[in-house]
């Protein structure tokens, strides 16, 4: 399940809305975590400051990513890991499928990873006749069901534990249950199995650190852990920009990703992965490799606008406060990246035009901006989107904007300057509204564009003498 | 009443949908700055300060509204207004609207350093509270998006309101959880914003509140708006009115 769909953004929001589970898991999600990281943010001991330094460091490391990943890669090498270079989604999908194929790869178990989301890797490892397990419990569940996860570190938020405990009852062959622990210890048993028998552990990277050549991968399962220490053979897949100079840097950006993802003060499993298993070790695959992809983020960095997006850790804090989201679910955005990261992100990825609904279905209401452990504005590059999409832009195929709405706007600046059109247009419309206000004084039902307002609000009408046609009077 | 800072006039800059929808929410502040002993102007060829073509990505419309407003505007002591996100506008994107004219740039930033939403003006620059103002009956308080993350407003209307005679306080749950106006979004993307705004009355209606207040009015449009279908008797008043009663 990863066809790339933000063109059905609205219509997946409308058919969210009128899911009741949905709306009460979303509700008590947010206000659980989003709560929950606002408070954690409180108790650093280094105050809320902490985020803009994590902030610097992302920065740093995005501005300096050419010699980063040059020195990540040297180090890995040394360490015997083996790294390639993915251009796109199609390149890295190939690389791991001829790795897969050199290492006679038949079971894989995978880590939980956006990235191979949005790659595609799953089915395409399929077609191979691969199997591949998801071991994170979420990520299971998602995909026993033939979905795709709608939330970036919480897939399953959507479903019951009545709706699990039917799918388990379908799949894992068990007897219908909706009780947790059961439910746990049946995947648990079932993950067990396919730990000890996979030939190949893929995992994501939370980020990765140059200066050591290692790559640090959280969990609170255990199953990263797990997925790439028992098979023979490790992939890891990470984004280009996931890469920080220093061990230091870790520590800080590690504190607040637990804060943001989950408000913990720290991941239950924390890894340093820095190649397969040394002679002296008795853990440990065969072979390491890691794929570092581009898919795009190299347009991203060349974009003084938008660079900020790839300091980005992936942590999921702002769709945990998003009202937007909280409303529409991850599955509405129709790709990995959901919420207010996902809004900014997808259409850079798979182009403006295409997923204009995702940057023009937010409030720019902020919240996002203040739940962010590296304190990205990402209001500030919605704005910028919407910006590109008014204009146009070849580079991130944007045709540029709407006939109907430049209209509007271009008469829109023609009555703001001149004063007396703008005061003679409030007028007319103040007379043509009388027809439609009720015996309450409230406007019930207006034509397009302003329709869909009085479907579920009334409006003021207004008033008989503006307030700068008084104030003129009484001067 | 005494104040930190003393102006000769304070300049008010009225928004749109005050100057149309509710034009009694700027005798209000007249009343309030007459109070305060405050001269005041109002230029009358003020129109928008180009919020909505800015955040509709209309950069070259937004930047002649705002040549336009910094022409009008740029002479006064200090400009004051009834909208959060109006003066949010002014404050954090008329620079970032001329970053390739830095002489406009320098104008920009002029204006937006003297540019205060009314609640901020009153208690953060004049170091005003207790306005004397009378009004009995139990208020809640909605939080503008980008008054309060955009311009740090979150006590002052509450320090305001605790100095109204008679009026009583009474917080919804999550406050400063967005209306769901959002601009033209309420209008592109009906569903979603009506679904916001429900949550938002059924926090107000249950405070038993009997007025919601706030510091823009195109919050508290929207509010009224599903208040007002829904027929709640919970009255939307903007917080100058209120600091204006008795």
């Amino acid at each position: 399940m990863n066809t790339i769909r933000p063109e059905d953004y609205t219509s997946a929001a409308r058919k969210a809305l009128k899911d009741r589970v949905l709306q009460k898991a979303l509700a008590d999600f947010q206000d659980r975590l989003g709560k929950g990281t606002a408070r954690a943010y409180r108790e650093l001991p280094e105050g809320l400051g902490l985020r803009q330094t994590a902030h610097d460091i992302r920065m740093q490391a995005v501005e300096n990513l050419d010699i980063l990943l040059e020195t990540l890669v040297e180090n890995i090498r040394e360490n015997g890991g083996r790294v390639i270079f993915a251009k796109d989604a199609h390149a890295a999908v190939t690389a791991c499928i001829d790795i897969a194929r050199r290492h006679e790869v038949k079971q894989v178990v995978k880590g939980k990873s956006m990235v191979t989301e949005e790659i595609g890797l799953n089915p395409a490892l399929e077609a191979e006749g691969i199997e591949v397990t998801e071991t994170d419990l979420g990520e299971y569940i998602v995909q026993l069901a033939g979905e795709s996860p709608s939330h970036i570190i919480a897939p399953a938020i959507h479903k019951t534990r009545e709706q699990v405990g039917r799918l388990f009852a379908e799949k894992l062959g068990i007897p219908y249950t909706s009780d947790p622990p059961t439910l746990t210890r049946a995947a648990r048993k079932a993950l067990r199995q396919k730990f000890l028998t996979a030939d190949m552990g893929v995992s994501g990277c939370n980020m990765a650190c140059a200066e050591t050549g290692h790559i640090t991968t959280v969990s609170n399962e255990g199953n990263i852990r797990m997925a790439t220490t028992l098979p023979r053979v490790h992939v890891a897949f990470m984004g280009m920009e996931r890469v920080t100079a220093r061990l230091e840097d870790h520590d800080v950006l590690f504190r607040l990703l637990a804060r943001g993802a989950a408000a913990q003060h720290m991941a239950g499993y924390v890894s340093y992965i820095g190649g397969p298993r040394a002679k002296d070790q008795v853990d440990g695959p065969d072979a390491f490799y890691l794929i570092i992809i581009d898919n795009g983020r190299s347009k991203i960095l060349a974009d003084p606008e938008f660079r900020e997006i790839l300091y980005c850790i992936r942590c999921a804090a702002c769709l945990n406060v998003c009202p937007v989201y909280g409303k529409i679910g991850g599955h509405s955005y129709g790709s990995a990246y959901s919420g207010p990261v996902g809004a900014v992100v997808t259409p850079l990825l798979v182009g403006i035009d295409r997923a204009k609904d995702l940057f023009l279905g937010e409030t720019l209401c902020g919240a996002c901006k203040d739940a962010c452990p590296v304190d990205i504005d990402l209001p500030r590059m919605l704005l910028a989107l919407r910006a590109r999409l008014v204009t146009g832009d070849p580079t991130w195929q944007s045709s540029g904007g709407r006939l109907g709405e430049k209209v509007f706007y271009s008469a829109w600046s023609a009555a703001i300057r001149n004063h007396r059109l703008y005061e003679g247009i409030q007028r007319t419309v103040g007379l043509t509204q009388k027809t439609l206000t009720g015996t309450d004084g409230m406007i019930h039902s207006l034509p397009y564009p302003l329709k869909g307002w009085t479907r579920s609000r009334d409006l003021k009408p207004l008033a008989s003498k503006s307030f700068l046609s008084r104030w003129k009077e009484i001067q | 009443m005494k104040m930190k800072t003393k102006f000769p006039k304070v300049t008010l800059f009225v928004q749109c949908l005050v100057n149309g929808l509710s034009p009694e929410i700027g005798d209000a502040m007249l009343k309030i700055f007459q109070k305060l002993n405050l001269p005041v102007d109002c230029p009358l060829d003020q129109t928008c300060c180009g919020q909505p073509a800015f955040n509709s990505g209309y950069r070259k419309q937004a930047r002649a509204a705002a040549e336009r407003f910094i022409r009008i505007f740029e002479g006064a002591e200090v400009i004051v207004s009834p909208s959060g996100s109006c003066a949010h506008m002014i404050r954090r994107y008329y620079p970032v609207l001329f970053d390739e004219a830095p002489r406009w740039r320098a104008r920009a930033e002029a204006v937006a350093a003297k540019t205060f939403e009314l609640t901020q003006f009153l208690v953060d620059v004049l170091g005003v509270e207790d306005l004397g103002a009378r009004f009995n009956g139990r208020i809640t308080v909605h939080d503008s998006c980008q008054a309060l993350r955009g311009l740090g407003i979150r006590e002052q209307p509450r320090r305001l309101i605790a100095h109204v005679a008679g009026a009583e306080l009474a917080e919804m749950r999550d406050p400063d959880r967005c209306c769901g106006f959002g601009g033209s979004f309420a209008v592109k993307y009906p569903e979603i914003s009506a679904a916001m705004v429900d949550d938002k009355v059924r926090t107000i209606m249950a405070t038993d509140a009997d007025v919601v207040t706030g510091v823009d009015l195109s919050c508290l449009t929207n509010i009224q708006g599903r208040l007002s279908r829904l027929k709640s008797t919970v009255r939307v008043m903007h917080i100058a009115e209120l600091l204006a009663s008795g």
